[in-house]
C-alpha cells in the first residue's frame, strides 16, 4: 500500500495541474465550438447557446477560413520539407571527418534557435525592407531586381518560410548529428571499397539508416509548422490581401479580437483534424519507403 | 590530404554560420545607430559613430526595463515552480510503483498530439473565473507541468538503481528523505537540462501571454516589442535595441550551458 501512496503523492500534483489547466480546456474547448459563445455570453452565460455543428458549416463557407487553412498547408507543405533538407545539409557538414572548429560552428548554427521569435521576427522585417534591406541588397549584386517581400502577396509566404527556416533549422540539425554520429564508420568503409561515389554512398548507406531519425523528426517538425502564429504577427499581420493569416492566427483574430469563441474553437479542432490527417498521410507514405530501406 | 574537398566543406560551414549569426550581428550593429542611419541604401554595416541613445530611449521613455522585470519574474517563477512539478512526477513514473502508473503515462504520451492552442480559449475563460487574467499566476500556470518535463525527468531517472533506493529505505528514510537526499543529487543534470529548457520556454512564449496579460504593466518582453515594433515601424534602429534586449538573456543562458541544453534536446527526441 505504502508505494501506491507515495507513487501518487508524486505524480499526483503534476496530474492534477495537467487535467485541470490543458486536459479539461481540451474538452471544454470541443463543447464550446458547438455553441455560438460570443462577447454576451461573457456578459452573462444565460446569452448561450448550442448550435451543434453550425460553427463548422458557417466556416466550410468561409472564404477567409479555407484562405487560412490554404495559407498554413502552403508554409507548411513547403518549409518542413525546406526546414529539413537544410538540417540535414547542415548535420553532413559538421558530422564531416573534413570539419573544422566543430565546436564554433555548431554554436553558430544553433543560435537562431534559442532566440525570441518576436525580437527576430522585427529584425527579418527589417532585412526584408524592400527599399533599405540586406537581403535585396544581397540579390541586387547578384543582379535580381528588389523584391517587395513583406508587401508582396506572392512573396510574402516565402518571405516567412525563409524565416522560419533560418530559426529553427538547427534543432533538427543537431538530432541528425547525433544519428549520423551513431552510423559505424566501417560501412562507410566498405561502400568506398566497392566503388561507391560520396553521393552514392549518401544515398545507399546514409538515408536508409537514418530512415526512423527522418520520420520522427518530419512528424515534429510538421506539428511545429502547422502552428504558425508569431511570425505573420509580427511580420505582416496576416497581410497583405490575407497571404498570410494562418489558421491560428485567424482562431486568435476571432477569439480574442471578436470575441467569438465559439467559432474560434470550431478553428482549433479543424486545425486539430487537419494535423492528425497530415501525420497519418506522412506516417502511411512512409511506411512503404521504411521497410524498403529497413529490408 | 583532401584539400579541395577539406575546403568545400569548411567553406560550406563557414557560410551556413554567417547566415546564421548574421541577422543577429545585423540587429546589435544597428541597435548601436543614431535614429534613421539604419534606413539608407545601401546599409551600413557598422554605425558611423556608436550611440547607446536608443537603449536609454527604450528604459527611460518606452518603460522597457518593467518588461524586462515582468519576464525575469515569469520564466524564473514559473522555471522554479515546474521543476517541482515535473520532477516529483518523472520519478514517480520511473521509480515509484502505483496502480495504473504505465497507462497514465501512455495516455501522457498520446495527449502530445493535441497542440496547447487548442485549450487557450476555454483556459482564458477558466483563469478569469479563477482571477488569473492579467496576473503573472496567469501566464506561469499552464506551464507549471508539461509532458515533456515528465518524461525527461523519467527517461533520466530510470537509470538510478533500485538498490540504492531500497538500501536506504530499509535503513527508515522515508520517501521524503529518499528523493531529497538520494534522488535529487543524482538527478541534477537533468534538473539543470530541464530549468533551461523550461525558461527558455516561457522567456520565448508569446502567444498565451498575449492573450492572458492584457494590461500593458503586466507584459513580458516578447509582447512588450510585438506592440511596441507595430507602433514604431519607421524607429528601425529602436526596434532593433528592443530585440537585443529581448534576445539577449536567453542567448547568453544557451552559451553558458550549451551541453547541458543539447544533451536535453538528444534525450527528449529519442523514442519512448
Amino acid at each position: 500500500m505504502r508505494p501506491n501512496l507515495a507513487g501518487w503523492c508524486f505524480a499526483g500534483p503534476a496530474l492534477v495541474v495537467i487535467a485541470v489547466f490543458f486536459m479539461l480546456p481540451v474538452a471544454a474547448a470541443f463543447v464550446l465550438s458547438l455553441t455560438d459563445f460570443d462577447i454576451y455570453a461573457i456578459a452573462d452565460p444565460a446569452n448561450l447557446r448550442v448550435v451543434w455543428l453550425h460553427n463548422y458549416v458557417q466556416l466550410l463557407r468561409t472564404a477567409l477560413f479555407w484562405k487560412a487553412l490554404g495559407n498554413t498547408l502552403y508554409f507548411v507543405v513547403v518549409g518542413v520539407p525546406l526546414s529539413i533538407v537544410v538540417s540535414l545539409a547542415t548535420a553532413v557538414l559538421l558530422d564531416s571527418e573534413l570539419a573544422r572548429f566543430k565546436g564554433a560552428f555548431r554554436t553558430a548554427l544553433f543560435a537562431p534557435v534559442v532566440t525570441t521569435v518576436v525580437a527576430v521576427a522585427v529584425v527579418w522585417r527589417n532585412l526584408f525592407h524592400a527599399r533599405y534591406g540586406w537581403i535585396n541588397y544581397a540579390l541586387g549584386a547578384v543582379g535580381i531586381a528588389p523584391v517587395d517581400w513583406l508587401g508582396n502577396p506572392h512573396w510574402s509566404m516565402p518571405a516567412i518560410i525563409l524565416f522560419a527556416v533560418w530559426k529553427n533549422f538547427g534543432i533538427n540539425m543537431i538530432i541528425f548529428v547525433a544519428a549520423l554520429q551513431a552510423i559505424p564508420r566501417e560501412l562507410y568503409e566498405a561502400a568506398r571499397i566497392e566503388g561507391a561515389s560520396a553521393t552514392q554512398q549518401f544515398r545507399l548507406v546514409t538515408l536508409p539508416l537514418l530512415g526512423p531519425t527522418l520520420l520522427m523528426v518530419g512528424i515534429v517538425t510538421m506539428a511545429g509548422y502547422f502552428q504558425l502564429f508569431a511570425e505573420p504577427y509580427v511580420m505582416t499581420q496576416g497581410g497583405p490581401l490575407q497571404s498570410t493569416v494562418s489558421a491560428l492566427y485567424l482562431m486568435y483574430e476571432q477569439g480574442f479580437k471578436w470575441w467569438s469563441l465559439g467559432v474560434a474553437s470550431a478553428v482549433a479542432f479543424a486545425l486539430f483534424a487537419l494535423m492528425l490527417a497530415s501525420t497519418a498521410l506522412l506516417l502511411r507514405a512512409t511506411r512503404a519507403r521504411l521497410a524498403a530501406w529497413g529490408g | 590530404m583532401n584539400r579541395p574537398a577539406s575546403f568545400a566543406v569548411n567553406g560550406l560551414l563557414l557560410a551556413a554560420a554567417a547566415i546564421s549569426v548574421a541577422p543577429l550581428l545585423w540587429m546589435l550593429s544597428a541597435s548601436l545607430m543614431p535614429a534613421g542611419q539604419s534606413n539608407v541604401f545601401p546599409p551600413p554595416w557598422v554605425p558611423a559613430a556608436p550611440t547607446l541613445a536608443n537603449y536609454r530611449e527604450l528604459f527611460a521613455r518606452l518603460g522597457v526595463g518593467r518588461y524586462l522585470a515582468n519576464s525575469l519574474v515569469v520564466a524564473t517563477a514559473g522555471t522554479g515552480l515546474s521543476l517541482l512539478f515535473n520532477v516529483s512526477a518523472g520519478y514517480a513514473f520511473a521509480k515509484l510503483a502505483f496502480a495504473g502508473r504505465e497507462r497514465i503515462f501512455q495516455w501522457l504520451l498520446a495527449a502530445l498530439v493535441i497542440p496547447a492552442q487548442v485549450a487557450m480559449l476555454p483556459l482564458f475563460l477558466l483563469l478569469r473565473a479563477l482571477g488569473l487574467v492579467n496576473s503573472y499566476g496567469g501566464v506561469i500556470v499552464p506551464a507549471l507541468a508539461s509532458v515533456f518535463g515528465i518524461f525527461l525527468v523519467r527517461q533520466y531517472a530510470r537509470s538510478i538503481p533500485d538498490e540504492i533506493l531500497e538500501a536506504a529505505r530499509l535503513e527508515g528514510a522515508g520517501e521524503a528523505r529518499v528523493f531529497v537526499g538520494i534522488v535529487l543529487p543524482l538527478l541534477k543534470p537533468i534538473l539543470v537540462t530541464l530549468a533551461i529548457f523550461t525558461f527558455l520556454n516561457i522567456w520565448n512564449d508569446f502567444m498565451w501571454p498575449l492573450i492572458v496579460l492584457t494590461d500593458s504593466r503586466l507584459q513580458t518582453l516578447p509582447v512588450a516589442l510585438s506592440l511596441l515594433s507595430r507602433e514604431h515601424v519607421q524607429d528601425n534602429e529602436l526596434m532593433m535595441a528592443g530585440s537585443v534586449v529581448t534576445v539577449l538573456p536567453p542567448l547568453l543562458l544557451f552559451l553558458g550551458l550549451q551541453r547541458y541544453y543539447i544533451q536535453g534536446l538528444l534525450l527528449g527526441s529519442v523514442k519512448g
